[in-house]
């Protein structure tokens, strides 16, 4: 009886330093307070990290960020929720710091871990001048009273504490592939960290962390048939000119138009970023390894 | 061989791959109607070239090669479409269409993105010679308009 006690305390303390390790973080509140809005940047930054291509409700094409849009996935579906100004449905009410945590580590205002649905693991590797931006950008945008939906997710993945164990394994900062080039780096930066373009182009392993080993090598569609295409250059054989005009107007070389999430992908985002950085996605496309 | 010859005609006149569809277990109706469609969107496809690549500075703009291609593009965007889309076409019927179901779930959805190419091509076409500012403003609704029914009703690979 009494070693069964003590196995139960010892199994318990280990839950709770376990619990402890992965517990919802926060951002540094000194790292943020020092920076200052820049509410133009943040507009490009609000393209680039693509918040409308999930947070508008579905089949709108504008407007407020109401959510309401369905990702099946195999650990169930998830809803976006409503990210427009309002207080009570969306997020008008909460701190810059209270967003910034939210974007960069996943951790909601109650501090409980999102589900990676939401890329923070990508936004992870943002600037945080950056994030300071975009939600500068966010409260210009209108308000909308659609009451988020909840997520529709069984057990055991129903369970939030264990994301943070989930976040230590898969969801580390820190980029996929190295350069030195400037170009490159900023095109890395736009493909990696705001674009998460990983999170549709690139497998997933079983618990549904990416497979960086196959980074950009295509995927299966979550749902129907079809596939995310490999964008990396042992399958996509355009030149940096051609994927930079595929981004700017939908057009392929071959002027077949993009479809599927893809559509929403150049609408929302890289039709509406500049030139030089739709060049540096090019040139990072260019540079990641082939895979077959 | 009535399936091959009547594969031939339309093969012959768009200089497409009939070959891949000549295997399938589909009607002559059908068969049919997937060449004629996917012609029909190659002919997009060569009119957009041009346009495209004076809209994004790839080549230099040229106003009647302009209004030719945009006139073409709003002409065929014009044409009656009823018996291309036959039931019985869709990717779920047979691999080399990539057409989706949706698009006999939802006929008026797809009725309103088929006028939205007609006014937007109708458009460019008015402007498209009149100088390289005008074809680019009238060329991002083409694109929006393309895009818009590739995102519901085709089948996603690229």
């Amino acid at each position: 009886m009494r070693r069964l006690i003590i196995a139960l305390a010892v199994l318990g303390l280990l839950a709770a330093l376990a619990l402890f390790v992965t517990r919802p973080r926060d951002v540094s509140a000194n790292a943020f307070a020092s920076l200052t809005p820049d509410v133009e940047n943040g507009a490009q930054v609000y393209a680039a990290a693509g918040c409308a291509s999930c947070h508008l409700p579905p089949d709108v094409p504008e407007g407020p960020l109401a959510g309401g849009q369905a990702f099946e996935t195999d650990f169930g579906t998830f809803y976006a929720p409503n990210i427009s100004m309002d207080p009570e449905h969306g997020i008008g009410d909460w701190t810059d710091l209270q967003l910034a945590s939210a974007i960069v580590q996943g951790t909601s205002p109650e501090g409980a871990h999102y589900y990676p649905a939401f890329p923070y693991v990508a936004y992870r590797n943002a600037d945080l001048q950056d994030v300071t931006d975009l939600i500068a950008h966010l409260r210009t945008l209108p308000a909308s009273d659609t009451p988020s939906r909840n997520h529709d997710v069984g057990f055991p993945y129903s369970i939030r504490a264990a994301l943070g164990g989930w976040k230590l394994v898969f969801g580390q900062p820190g980029w996929v592939i190295e350069t030195q080039d400037a170009e490159i780096a900023r095109g890395r930066y736009l493909v990696e960290a705001l674009g998460h373009c990983g999170e549709c182009h690139t497998e997933r392993a079983a618990l549904g962390g990416l497979k960086t080993d196959q980074w950009l090598a295509g995927a299966p569609l979550p749902v129907g048939d079809g596939r995310v295409p490999n964008i990396t250059p042992a399958v996509l054989d355009w030149s940096a000119i051609e994927i930079e005009d595929y981004l700017a107007s939908g057009f392929t070389p071959e002027f077949d138009s993009a479809g599927g999430e893809m559509a929403a992908v150049i609408r929302n985002s890289t039709s509406k970023l500049t030139n030089e950085d739709r060049q540096a996605i090019a040139a990072y496309l260019k540079a990641v390894p082939g895979v077959e | 061989m009535p399936r091959l010859s009547s594969l031939a005609i339309p093969a012959a006149i768009f200089g497409l791959a009939g070959m891949a569809l000549a295997d399938s277990h589909v009607s002559d109706e059908v068969a049919g109607a997937v060449n004629v469609r996917q012609s029909h969107m190659s002919i997009y496809a060569f009119n957009l070239g041009p346009l495209a690549g004076m809209a994004r500075g790839r080549m230099d703009y040229d106003a009647e090669v302009a209004s030719a291609a945009a006139t073409n593009l709003a002409g065929i965007a014009a044409l009656d479409q009823d018996r291309y889309w036959v039931e019985g076409s869709s990717h779920d019927d047979l691999e080399e269409s990539e057409a989706l179901a949706a698009i006999w779930d939802d006929p008026t959805g797809f009725g309103e993105r088929k006028i939205a190419l007609q006014v937007a091509t109708a458009d460019l076409a008015a402007v498209a010679g009149n100088g390289l500012e005008y074809l680019q403003a009238a060329m991002g609704p083409v694109g929006q308009s393309c895009g818009g029914c590739h995102e519901d009703y085709r089948l996603s690979d690229n």
